[in-house]
């Protein structure tokens, strides 16, 4: 490691600590400005601070907003998409790395050029989908398509090509079946692979927000994203300080995620840079 | 993935059919049995993605050839054939053409300022300072997997005229503008979003891509009399091209898909100003001109592919 001189770091600090204070701003506007009473609104609009921590906000958000129903549906989808991930990409991931068949070659590009697809052209025809199967306006619907995400697939895919084959092998030879060989030597060795997969998928399933917007017609499979902005269109009969108490709620689950597992959030985008 | 073709060629024979011989399919292909594994353990996934990716794939370019609109979502076979009708209309609609400059105005602004305080991050969290890494690194990146609705949310408060931003600006004396409300500020808060949700995802790229510079490179560099920014712009720049290519393509391709923040922020207006063509097409779908609204996507998808193609090529490492 070589030297840095004081004058260097102490720019460094500096300028690091400035944009960190840039990229934290919002968390301090909406972490104080949710304890803002209606009348503080009116009076001070500006105001960074509360004058006393009032949570009149929050209890009317759950009590007279429905946001209760709200979390529990986003709990519902996140909670779905998470297994479905899990369990789907990693016996995907398994396949295109590790098993050898006809046609592998052409399902992992056709996959890798989904990805660049531009989710406008996507939303009308699932619409349309959705709508011949007979489920608008239904949690099912808001899962599905992000039940099985094509990027999970590829970061096991990733993660399996670091299983040695003579493991698998050895475990053939002593008469193992391909899925004992999956659940009991595959998986076990994929584990950090699996945790990004879970993270990821929370993350997208948890801020999904354009397709269940389209899909979600009434407030009984409202999740939590939408439920906010539906909220927010109707601003001028709703204080910001709801609204702002709503946007807590809905950080809250991710940041907490993030405070214990920030390794995984951070593996999820590396792997996105694999592409 | 090519061994396969390349074992497959080499034992070819000229004029003869190519034919694998036995023993060779067996040793790349694996057993029959195996194949069935493979496809039952793609199968779920292979369901939803023809389901929710594949097939509307295929609808959405099928769609823009026709004259669909919200009326047929239930019957979506009964409609007319209108070929390249939809795309000549939407191309000469001038809603379509100025949502088209707004949208390259964002990739303009958002990408370059985005990459240049995510590499400044990268480069000061590599090797610039010994404490607090994980700490700015983390503060850098919790943006990133915020959630939009709710970061939207806060930027409208923050934003608003009389809000936090010109509380403080007006007791500095500061003029007050009309963040959300006038065409120059209402762009520059949107590029100032985009901006902030997507540099997180910069540095990190970047900061892998440093991870694989060697530091011996640096000191050799050192020895011979190389100041910093002379090691930054020959060493460093040049190693990290990959990378930048990535990072310059991914961030292209993401702004120019740009939905969420004009559309949560400000609607797309004041006046249409900050309306992208993701707006737009959003917008048509829900005025029920169905067609158009893919025609819009359609074009969209072959901008996003020309774009990463050219992308790929003006930058790809030189050999």
């Amino acid at each position: 490691m070589k030297t840095l001189s004081p004058t260097r770091q102490a720019f460094n600090y500096t300028a690091l600590a400035v944009i960190t204070v840039f990229m934290l701003l919002p968390f301090v506007w909406v972490f104080f400005g949710s304890f803002k009473t209606q009348g503080e609104f009116l009076a001070n609009p500006g105001a960074w601070f509360p004058e006393t921590f009032q949570i009149d906000n929050y209890i009317q958000l759950f009590r007279d907003r429905g946001f209760g129903d709200y979390m529990m549906n986003s709990f519902i989808v996140s909670s779905v998409a998470i297994a479905g991930n899990v369990v789907f990409s990693a016996m995907a991931g398994y396949a295109l790395a590790k098993l050898r068949f006809r046609g592998k070659n052409v399902v992992f590009p056709l996959v890798i050029a989904s990805m660049i697809v531009p989710y406008v052209a996507l939303f009308v025809p699932q619409f349309v989908i959705v709508v011949q199967m007979g489920l608008v306006d239904s949690l099912i619907a808001i899962i599905l398509p992000v039940l099985t995400l094509p990027l999970c697939v590829f970061i096991m895919r990733q993660f399996a090509h670091g299983v040695p084959y003579e493991l698998m092998e050895a475990a053939r030879l002593d008469g193992a079946g391909e899925a004992r060989i999956f659940f009991r030597v595959f998986l076990p060795l994929t584990g950090p692979g699996l945790a990004t997969v879970a993270i990821l998928s929370f993350l997208t399933s948890w801020n999904n927000f354009l397709w269940p917007l389209v899909v979600a017609q009434s407030q009984d499979t409202y999740t939590a994203p939408v439920g906010l902005s539906v909220a927010s269109q109707a601003s001028n009969s709703i204080s910001f300080g709801l609204l702002l108490a709503g946007a807590m709620v809905v950080l809250l689950p991710i940041l907490i995620l993030f405070l214990f597992l920030q390794k995984y959030f951070i593996q999820g985008v590396a792997a996105t840079g694999l592409k | 993935m090519t061994t396969t073709t390349s074992a497959t060629r080499t034992v070819v024979t000229p004029g003869a059919p190519a034919r694998r011989p036995r023993g060779v399919r067996k040793a790349h292909e694996g057993s029959r049995a195996e194949a069935t594994t493979a496809w039952l353990f793609l199968a779920p996934f292979l369901l939803i993605f023809l389901l929710f990716t594949g097939i509307p794939a295929v609808l959405a370019i099928g769609a823009s050839l026709t004259d669909m609109s919200a009326r047929d979502i239930r019957d979506p076979l009964n409609v007319n054939f209108t070929g390249f009708d939809g795309f000549a209309a939407i191309i000469g609609n001038p809603g379509f053409q100025s949502a088209f400059l707004n949208t390259v105005l964002f990739v303009v602004l958002c990408v370059p300022i985005s990459m240049g305080l995510g590499l400044a991050l990268a480069l000061m969290l590599n090797n610039g300072i010994r404490r607090l890494k994980t700490f700015f690194r983390a503060a850098a990146y919790i943006p990133v997997i915020t959630n939009i609705v709710a970061a939207a949310v806060i930027w409208q408060y923050a934003f608003s005229i009389t809000g936090p931003v010109n509380s403080v600006l007006g007791s500095l004396g500061l003029p007050e503008p009309n963040w959300l409300g006038e065409s120059g500020w209402a762009i520059t808060t949107v590029v100032a979003m985009g901006v902030w949700r997507t540099t997180g995802t910069c540095m990190i790229l970047f900061l892998a891509g440093l991870q694989a510079v060697p530091e011996e490179i640096y000191e050799a560099a050192a020895t011979d009399g190389a100041g910093p920014w002379r090691r930054l712009w020959s060493i460093t720049l040049p190693l990290l091209r990959p990378t930048t290519l990535l990072v310059t393509v991914l961030q292209t391709v993401s702004f120019l898909n740009i939905f969420e923040e004009p559309y949560l922020l400000t609607k797309g207006g004041p006046l249409g100003s900050t309306k992208s063509i993701a707006l737009w097409v959003y917008e048509q779908f829900g005025f029920g001109n169905v067609s158009a609204s893919m025609a819009g996507s359609v074009l969209l998808l072959v901008l996003v592919g020309v774009v990463a193609i050219v992308q790929f090529r003006i930058l790809r490492p030189k050999h």
